[in-house]
């Protein structure tokens, strides 16, 4: 079994699918020469040339746009959005155009674009470069939305994206990339709208994203030393939504929290709660607790970034209190 | 008019010319028949129809090859009816039927027709450059001599889209001709209210592009220029922007009072900038000839009519169809 980093693991779907794959290649801000602002792409300018691994300018309604166009008429391009923040800026192509033209067009056309973005607070970039804005795309019929969390995850998930037929927007979380993990020998894609249960337990279900999995799974050591139970689910594909995963595992647990580094109003985890008390609402024992950012832009100063965005401790605060009800 | 470029490709042959004529006669009696449906209540959604600017779509699709692929605007009737798709399908998709060119699910806006290469006309203005920049990358990273052709018009060249495609389309030297139908007014905005230049192909020249100036109320001028630009892309010495100054004869939408246009300027239009005119004076088609014609293209906008309203409608349901692939 191979050792991966999140980052590695994201550059080797990428090669592999290019590897097989005429029809697959990247396009992005300085993702040639410079291997991207992440090194992700680093190392695949040598492999596959410049055709394939394409500079673009900072033009990212250009960028989107002509990926979904070189989609459409039969490749598979992947999308390097340098921070999600510039996603707003490719916004009308990816809402008004991406996710519709097979719509509009009564079924005649597809879209086969993969968006590979990243965000994430952590190194006080302030409030441009370090959103979560994946409940934004999550609201769009016609897109699909994936949040991994794992090297494995992340290499398997964003294989089966790039072989989607439908337009995915693939968020990766900045503060992972270092992340390493054992990884199976030969990739192995994993379908699109399955959750991961990362931990099983009896008493509690937290439902988190992207960086809030490790947080949870943090706090899910520390309630098992106070004799709380915790279940961690990872759903990993936010659009489709595994809703059979997450109920069963409410429904067993009967205490669910959704966590994710997202602002907390309105958030992807509004979703989760909205749907947990239509399918599982005779099975809930308490109130469903959210966990998120705070109400405000993110701040440059790190004490104030590191209030305002949530840690294993706030997942654990909303264990217990889930798990103090009666 | 300044810039226009004399063209030196052999004359077409008067059959050619009269194929022309009928195709633009037939567009003009379809949008004329789309009006005169939608203000008697039996059409929904909006109509914007093109009637004055027939000679841009002809004179384009006709010079394009069988593998080009295109995108529209909200002003697609033409650009759909020149690149082939059947007036039948095309007024069963205003009546919102199965048969229609999108199946009922776009509209007038939303014309699209894969097998003939139309990749959707667009409610947004300067949505679908982008595309057409991705559709040449295909084409250019493939080897295929395709190209991929953009119509707009002139409010579109203020979008950031326009910028942002132009710039990419001539920095990766893609197949791609842009082709800007100047009507003149952005809506009911006037080019003088909307951009500090009177010359659109000046817009060109900051992405180091090739452009080229046509009459777009003489067809045949239009189908030469197009045929140059669209020979430059297919070459793969890079993307063409053609600018073709035209006039719309009609209002922005159908209904349109026109309060923004100066007295006078509308008649003088029709007068003077109609394209079928031009083309009859060049052709000097007789009375007969011009009967038989007219009773051609009639009977065809008649029967797309009788055809649309007897299409199938749609199940409500149906609308949950059609969302992923």
């Amino acid at each position: 079994m191979p050792e991966l980093s999140y980052r590695e693991a994201v550059r080797d779907a990428m090669s592999q699918a290019m590897r097989r794959d005429d029809s697959v290649f990247i396009m992005g801000e300085d993702i040639a020469e410079m291997g991207g602002s992440m090194g992700v792409t680093q190392g695949m300018l040598a492999e596959f040339g410049p055709e394939r691994v394409r500079n673009t300018p900072i033009s990212e309604m250009a960028i989107v746009g002509a990926g979904m166009g070189a989609a459409i008429m039969g490749m598979r391009p992947i999308v390097e959005i340098m921070y999600e923040d510039f996603l707003t800026l490719g916004m009308e192509q990816l809402v008004n155009q991406a996710a519709k033209h097979r719509y509009m067009s009564g079924g005649q056309m597809k879209v086969p674009l993969t968006v590979r973005t990243q965000g994430g607070a952590g190194w006080s970039p302030g409030a441009q470069h370090a959103q979560q804005l994946e409940a934004w795309f999550v609201h769009v019929p016609g897109l699909k939305v994936v949040f991994a969390s794992t090297p494995t995850d992340v290499r398997g998930l964003l294989w089966s994206a790039i072989y989607e037929d439908n337009p995915v927007v693939f968020f990766e979380h900045r503060t992972l990339y270092p992340l390493k993990e054992n990884v199976p020998e030969e990739l192995e894609p994993i379908p699109l709208g399955k959750a991961r249960i990362h931990r099983e337990g009896e008493d509690v279900t937290v439902v988190a994203t992207g960086r809030l999995v490790h947080e949870a799974l943090k706090a899910a050591a520390e309630a098992e030393a106070e004799g709380i139970s915790v279940e961690v689910l990872d759903p990993r594909t936010l659009q489709p939504l595994d809703e059979e995963a997450l109920v069963a595992s409410v429904k067993k647990t009967n205490r669910c929290v959704v966590a994710h580094e997202a602002v907390t109003r309105m958030g992807f985890g509004a979703e989760i709660a909205a749907l947990v008390q239509e399918q599982a609402f005779d099975w809930l024992d308490a109130p469903i607790e959210r966990v998120g950012a705070k109400f405000t832009p993110l701040p440059f100063a790190p004490v104030m970034e590191q209030f305002v965005v949530p840690h294993a401790d706030d997942v654990l605060a909303a264990i217990r209190r889930t798990a103090a009800r009666a | 008019m300044a810039g226009v470029e004399v063209t030196r490709a052999r004359a077409l042959s008067a059959e050619r010319l009269r194929g022309m004529y009928r195709e633009m006669l037939l567009i003009r009696r379809f949008e004329e028949k789309v009006e005169e449906q939608f203000r008697a209540g039996e059409l929904p959604g909006f109509l914007h129809v093109a009637i004055g600017q027939e000679a841009v779509a002809v004179g384009v699709a006709g010079a394009m090859g069988d593998a080009d692929v295109f995108a529209s605007t909200h002003r697609a009737h033409g650009h759909a009816i020149a690149r082939g798709s059947t007036p039948n399908e095309l007024m069963a998709e205003l009546y919102g039927k199965v048969e229609g060119v999108s199946r009922g699910y776009g509209g007038s806006m939303h014309l699209y027709d894969a097998a003939r290469g139309n990749l959707g006309a667009n409610a947004v203005v300067g949505g679908g450059l982008p595309m057409i920049t991705g559709a040449a990358l295909a084409f250019k990273l493939r080897g295929e001599p395709r190209v991929a052709v953009a119509f707009f018009g002139d409010g579109a060249t203020n979008t950031g889209t326009f910028h942002e495609a132009l710039n990419l389309a001539q920095t990766w030297t893609v197949p791609a001709v842009f082709v800007c139908e100047n009507n003149h007014y952005a809506e009911s905005t006037p080019m003088a209210q909307h951009m500090p230049i009177t010359d659109v192909a000046k817009r060109a020249v900051a992405f180091g592009m090739r452009s080229i100036t046509v009459d777009g109320q003489d067809v045949e001028a239009v189908y030469r220029a197009a045929r140059r630009a669209l020979s430059h892309a297919r070459k793969g010495d890079g993307p063409v922007f053609l600018l073709a100054e035209t006039y719309r004869l009609v209002g922005h939408y159908v209904g349109d009072p026109q309060v923004y246009r100066p007295p006078g300027e509308l008649q003088e239009l029709r007068a003077t900038k109609d394209p079928l005119d031009v083309l009859r004076r060049k052709l000097g088609l007789t009375e007969e000839e011009m009967e038989a014609v007219e009773r051609d293209v009639v009977r065809i906008v008649e029967e797309s009519v009788e055809f649309a309203r007897n299409a199938t409608d749609h199940r409500p349901e149906d609308a949950l169809e059609n969302v992923y692939a």
